[in-house]
């Protein structure tokens, strides 16, 4: 080190530049990589969404969006999704300050609300097959279960996944490695309820305005 | 504290005894912002006090102020030095989702306003 570099640094602040700061943790290279999966994820739904824009009026002479969604039961089920995702991040909270059970509690709230939704997600489509309005039915139709559908399925994958992390936290414990998939999995469940706000309000309210 | 000031993952929440506003506060913040969105969403499609033509628009408007409720207050996607490599994703995300969505809309609107066959003759193709 030159006599130069030293005064140099002196007059620096407490903390080093960006460019010498050194490579990231761990832990923000994972959740940054996980927020790149995240966002490619979502561009899958919008080409979804963008087939869903496409043939919203190409139903063939089978039922409209307006003769077969049930308003209330999309609002609970919006409820829940959105109240999951609350408990999900209380739960992140409880694992910042392994509080483990907190941490219990919140990941039961929030599988419960999230099977509580998919539970209402399947019967409305069970009432809507018994209508006869079934993916084979029309464009319209395949376009909605494909994009409702790959949103459950995301959903199902999430409780999945919570349900093995919480065999981890009891196994493992609070390892770094455990706290890292949590905090995925915290990213990937708020990003789920990001969606359905597009989807509740695109399918759902916009398909019964007349 | 190095880490802190240049790189925050997303979905990071600070722990309670180092942040000002606590966790539990943003969160509940957040969560009665989206409860009050999505009420005025249900209110919105269902009124008839509005001007019909409007509320598409509004339904969108509001679906888009929700989405930005959640990435703020539960994803933590923040304006701050230590979040600009999540933001700049966020940005590159949203171009590719608008490119996709508007671009799709466009071309298919434009395909069927020039090429719809006449009603009649419409009609005599769905029959098979």
């Amino acid at each position: 080190m030159s006599v130069a570099l030293a005064t140099y640094d002196a007059e620096q602040p407490a903390f080093a530049p960006a460019s010498e700061a050194g490579p990231a943790p761990k832990r923000i290279v994972v959740a940054y990589g996980f927020w790149v999966f995240l966002l490619s994820d979502i561009i899958m739904f919008s080409a979804l969404f963008a087939a869903y824009a496409v043939l919203v009026r190409a139903t063939a002479g089978g039922p409209t969006g307006a003769q077969v969604f049930n308003q209330v039961s999309v609002a609970i089920e919006t409820g829940c999704l959105l109240a999951s995702s609350y408990t999900c991040g209380l739960m992140s909270l409880a694992i910042g300050s392994r509080r483990r059970a907190a941490t219990y509690v919140g990941a039961l709230a929030t599988f419960v609300l999230g099977a509580a939704f998919l539970g209402l997600e399947l019967r409305e489509f069970a009432s809507m097959i018994a209508q006869g309005a079934t993916p084979q039915r029309s464009a319209f139709l395949s376009a909605f279960f494909a994009l409702v559908g790959c949103h459950g399925l995301h959903v199902t994958a999430g409780l999945v996944w919570l349900t093995v992390m919480m065999a981890q936290v009891a196994v493992k414990g609070f390892r770094a490695n455990v706290q890292r998939r949590l905090q995925c999995f915290a990213l990937f469940w708020h990003a789920l309820d990001i969606i359905w706000v597009g989807l509740f309000t695109v399918v759902y309210l916009m398909g019964v305005v007349p | 504290m190095t880490e802190a000031l240049y790189d925050r993952p997303p979905g990071y929440a600070v722990p309670a005894e180092v942040q000002e506003p606590s966790g539990f506060l943003v969160y509940t913040i957040g969560l009665v912002l989206a409860v009050v969105l999505t009420a005025t969403s249900f209110w919105v499609a269902n009124t008839s006090l509005l001007w019909g033509p409007g509320v598409p628009v509004g339904l969108v408007v509001l679906a888009i102020a929700q989405m930005g409720v959640h990435l703020v207050f539960f994803l933590h996607i923040t304006t701050g030095p230590d979040n600009t490599n999540n933001v700049l994703a966020l940005a590159f995300g949203l171009l590719v989702v608008f490119l996709v969505i508007a671009g799709s809309t466009w071309i298919m609107t434009n395909l069927n306003d020039n090429m719809m066959p006449p009603p009649e003759l419409m009609n005599s193709h769905m029959r098979h």
